[in-house]
C-alpha cells in the first residue's frame, strides 16, 4: 500500500517536474499579460502615471470617443480584409497546389521546395525587399513601363486604396507554401483505398476532390482557418516593416496591432502613449481572438467526417 | 618564507584597498541618445568631458529613434532609465514631465538662464514653466536647392511665390524632378507645409492668436496656406504619393531632384550621401515684397531622470553639455544650429546662412503649439494633409478636420 502511495507520488512530482515550466511560460507571458491589461485599462492614466479608477471609460472611449472609434473601426476592417483575402487567396491556393503536389504531378518535389521556400525568409527581409520593388521607380513599375503597360503603374505603397491589399498581397507570396505543406501531408495521410475505389466506380478527379478528399481534410482545414484568425487579428510586422506604425498612408494600412503600439506606446513625431485606451485596445484583441477562434474550431469540427 | 608571504599578502591586502579606494571615486553614468549616427561625436565629446572631470565616467548608448522613446518609457517605468538623456521638446517632453522622470534643472544649472526665450520653451513644462532640459539646438524648415542646377538653368534665387512657382516649372521642363518631396509619410507633409507655405498663414500673428483661441484654422488665411501647398503636386515627383522620405532625400543628394523643403538636419546626410553636392537654402517667399518665412522649433534637450543615484556627476556632465564647449563642438562636427549662448554658430557658413534666415522665422506650428494632447494637432494635419495632397478632400475639409480635432480638448477652442 505504501509502496504504491509512494509510487503515485513519485508520478506526480515527475508530471509537475515537466509541466511547470510550460505552465510558467504561459503563465509569464500570456496570462500575467492579459490580466495587467485589464487591470490598467480599468484606470485613468496621465501619462505613464496611473491615477484612479474609471471602470469600463477607456473601453467606452475606444468605441465611441472621437478620433479612437474612427481608428479602431477602421483598423478592424483592415483586419477584416486580411482575413478574407488571406483565406480566398492563400488558403484555396495553398489547398490547391498541396492537393496538386500530393497527386505527385511532374517536378512536384522542386515546386515543393520553391513553395515553401519564402515561408523560411526573415519578415523583415521581405518587407524591406517587397518595399523597395513596389517603389514608384521600383522593380514592378519599370516592368510595367518596360512591357508599355505605363498606364497600370501605380503607388502600390502610397496609395490609400490599394495599399493594404498590396501588403497583404506580399504576405501571401511569403506564406502560401505553409498551407500547402500542411493541406499536401494532410491529403497524404488520407487511406489510398478510398480514392483507389472511387476511380474503379468512375468518379473523376473533380468528384474525388469534393466528395472525398475535402470532408476528410476538414480537421486540417480547421488548424489553417484558425491560424488564419489568429494571424490576421494579430498582422503586425508586416505592416510596420513596409508602411510603418502609423499604418501609412493616411492610416489607409492600419490594424488592430500597429493601432495597439501606437495608441501605448505613442509615435516618435506625432503622438504620447496613451496608456489606458492601448490596454483597453489589447483586451479587446485578446477577446476577439479568443471568440473567433473557438467559434470556427466548434463550427468545423462539426463538418469532419470519421472514415 | 613565511614573512615573505605575509608581506606578499599585505601589498595584495593594500594595493587592493587602494583601487577599490580609487574605484569608488570614479562615479559612471548612463547617457542615451536616439542617434546612432552621432556615436563617434559624442564618444569625443565624452572624452573630452571625462579628461575634465576624471571622477565621472560617461557610459554612451545609443537606440534607434523608432524605439527610443519606447525603449526609455519601458526603462523609467521599472526605474532602470539613464542618468542623463537625449529628450524631445514641448508636448513629447510634457509627456515625461507629468509622469515624474525627470529633474528639474534651474537650482543646478543656472547657466540656463541665459538661454533665449524660444529656447527656453522648448525645455519647459506646459504648467509651471520650470525647465527640464538643456536646450542643445533648434532646427528650421526650409528649402534646400541645388546651385549647379540653377546655373545650367540660369535660374536665381527666387523672391516671389511666383517666382519659385516660375523655378519649379523651369527644373520640371528640363527634365528634373523639380522638387524632391512626396507624400508617403503624414509627417512629409507637415513638413512640407511648414517648409514652404506658413508664411500664407500670416506666420507669428497667426500663431499668436491660434494659440489664443482668437482664430481657427479654418480661418480663410489657413485655407490658403493649404491650396498652395497642394499647387506644389505639379511639380513633384511622378507618384509621388508613394515617394517615401529616404527616396526624397537620395533623389535631391543625387541631383535628381532641384529642391528639397525640408529641415536644417539633413544638411549632413546630403554631404553624407554626395560630398560634391553644390546646396543652398532658401526661405520659400509667400506674400509678395515680404521676405519668406522659415518655420522652427527646438528639437532637443538633454534631460536628468529624478531618480538618478549619480546626481552630483550627471549634473557635472548636463553642465559641460550646456557648455559652449559642446555647443560650438555641435556646430562644426553635426551642422547643428546650437542655440546654447555665445556659440559662434556663424563659424560653418551653411550655419551662418541659416542664422541669417532665422532672422524672419515663425513657430513649426503644430509641433510647437499642438503636441500637447491626443490626437495632436501633427497627426491630425498629417493624416487629413495626405488625403488632401491626393484629392481625397478639400483645404476646407483638412482644416476642418484638424480644427475640430484639437477641439475636442483644446479650451481656447470650446468658447
Amino acid at each position: 500500500m505504501r509502496i504504491q502511495k509512494t509510487k503515485k507520488q513519485q508520478k506526480y512530482f515527475w508530471i509537475a517536474f515537466f509541466i511547470t515550466p510550460g505552465l510558467l511560460m504561459v503563465f509569464v507571458f500570456i496570462l500575467l499579460p492579459l490580466f495587467m491589461s485589464m487591470f490598467n485599462s480599468m484606470f485613468d492614466w496621465n501619462n505613464y502615471n496611473r491615477l484612479g479608477f474609471i471602470g469600463l471609460n477607456n473601453f467606452k472611449t475606444l468605441f465611441t470617443g472621437y478620433y479612437y472609434s474612427e481608428r479602431f473601426f477602421n483598423a478592424i476592417q483592415n483586419n477584416l480584409k486580411w482575413f478574407v483575402m488571406t483565406m480566398l487567396i492563400q488558403n484555396v491556393f495553398g489547398l490547391y497546389f498541396g492537393y496538386m503536389l500530393s497527386r505527385r504531378i511532374n517536378g512536384s518535389e522542386v515546386f515543393k521546395r520553391i513553395f515553401f521556400i519564402p515561408v523560411l525568409f526573415s519578415i523583415t527581409a521581405v518587407g524591406f525587399l517587397w518595399g523597395l520593388y513596389l517603389k514608384p521607380n521600383g522593380l514592378i513599375n519599370s516592368f510595367l513601363a518596360l512591357i508599355n503597360a505605363e498606364h497600370l503603374q501605380r503607388a502600390w505603397l502610397g496609395d490609400g486604396k490599394i495599399a493594404t491589399y498590396t501588403i497583404i498581397l506580399v504576405n501571401i507570396w511569403r506564406w502560401t507554401g505553409f498551407p500547402t505543406l500542411v493541406f499536401m501531408s494532410s491529403v497524404d495521410a488520407l487511406p489510398i483505398e478510398n480514392i483507389e475505389a472511387a476511380y474503379i466506380d468512375g468518379a473523376n478527379e473533380l468528384n474525388i476532390f469534393f466528395k472525398i478528399v475535402l470532408p476528410l481534410i476538414v480537421p486540417a482545414i480547421t488548424t489553417i482557418t484558425v491560424l488564419t484568425i489568429i494571424g490576421s487579428l494579430n498582422v503586425f510586422e508586416q505592416v510596420y516593416v513596409m508602411a510603418g506604425v502609423d499604418g501609412q498612408p493616411n492610416y489607409s494600412t492600419d490594424t488592430i496591432c500597429t493601432l495597439f503600439y501606437r495608441t501605448a506606446f505613442g509615435t516618435y513625431d506625432s503622438s504620447s502613449p496613451v496608456i489606458g485606451v492601448g490596454s483597453a485596445m489589447s483586451v479587446i484583441i485578446y477577446l476577439l481572438t479568443f471568440f473567433f477562434s473557438i467559434t470556427s474550431i466548434s463550427w468545423l469540427q462539426k463538418k469532419e467526417v470519421e472514415i | 618564507m613565511k614573512k615573505i608571504i605575509s608581506t606578499f599578502l599585505a601589498l595584495v591586502i593594500v594595493f587592493t584597498s587602494c583601487c577599490v579606494v580609487l574605484a569608488d571615486e570614479v562615479t559612471t553614468i548612463e547617457f542615451w541618445t536616439w542617434r546612432p549616427e552621432d556615436v563617434t561625436f559624442y564618444d569625443e565629446m565624452i572624452a573630452r568631458f571625462e579628461e575634465a572631470n576624471p571622477d565621472v565616467k560617461v557610459n554612451q548608448t545609443a537606440i534607434n529613434n523608432t524605439e527610443y522613446f519606447t525603449v526609455l518609457a519601458a526603462a523609467m517605468a521599472n526605474n532602470a532609465g539613464p542618468d542623463v538623456m537625449q529628450m524631445k521638446c514641448y508636448g513629447q517632453l510634457q509627456t515625461y514631465i507629468d509622469s515624474n522622470y525627470l529633474a528639474p534643472l534651474e537650482e543646478y544649472i543656472p547657466e540656463l538662464a541665459d538661454f533665449s526665450e524660444n529656447a527656453r520653451r522648448g525645455a519647459a513644462s506646459n504648467v509651471d514653466g520650470v525647465l527640464y532640459g538643456v536646450p542643445a539646438w533648434s532646427q528650421a524648415m526650409l528649402c534646400y536647392y541645388n546651385k549647379s542646377i540653377y546655373e545650367e538653368l540660369g535660374l536665381s534665387v527666387p523672391d516671389t511665390w511666383d517666382a519659385f512657382i516660375n523655378n519649379l516649372a523651369k527644373c520640371k521642363e528640363a527634365n528634373y524632378d523639380a522638387l524632391a518631396n512626396g507624400t508617403k509619410e503624414g509627417w512629409c507633409v507637415e513638413f512640407l507645409f511648414g517648409g514652404s507655405c506658413l508664411g500664407f498663414t500670416g506666420a507669428n500673428d497667426f500663431y499668436d492668436k491660434v494659440v489664443k483661441g482668437e482664430t481657427t484654422f479654418e480661418d480663410p488665411a489657413f485655407v490658403t496656406a493649404v491650396e498652395k501647398m497642394g499647387s506644389l503636386t505639379e511639380y513633384m515627383p511622378k507618384i509621388y504619393e508613394g515617394v517615401a522620405y529616404t527616396d526624397m532625400q537620395s533623389s535631391f543628394a543625387n541631383e535628381i531632384a532641384a529642391h528639397f523643403i525640408g529641415g536644417t538636419y539633413e544638411y549632413a546626410n546630403f554631404l553624407n550621401l554626395n560630398p560634391d553636392i553644390n546646396l543652398g537654402v532658401f526661405a520659400v517667399p509667400n506674400i509678395d515684397g515680404e521676405p519668406g518665412y522659415v518655420a522652427t522649433y527646438s528639437d532637443m534637450n538633454f534631460s536628468m531622470n529624478s531618480s538618478t543615484k549619480n546626481e552630483d556627476a550627471s549634473i557635472k556632465f548636463l553642465k559641460f553639455l550646456a557648455s559652449k564647449e559642446f555647443g560650438q563642438a555641435a556646430v562644426e562636427k553635426l551642422a547643428n544650429v546650437s542655440i546654447v549662448p555665445g556659440v559662434d554658430a556663424g563659424s560653418v557658413p551653411f550655419i551662418a546662412e541659416i542664422l541669417e534666415l532665422l532672422k524672419n522665422s515663425c513657430p513649426y506650428i503644430f509641433a510647437v503649439g499642438f503636441r500637447y494632447e491626443q490626437p495632436t494637432g501633427s497627426s491630425l494635419f498629417q493624416s487629413a494633409g495626405q488625403s488632401y495632397m491626393v484629392g481625397e478632400i478639400t483645404a476646407e475639409e483638412l482644416c476642418k478636420k484638424v480644427q475640430e480635432g484639437i477641439a475636442t480638448y483644446y479650451e481656447p477652442f470650446q468658447k
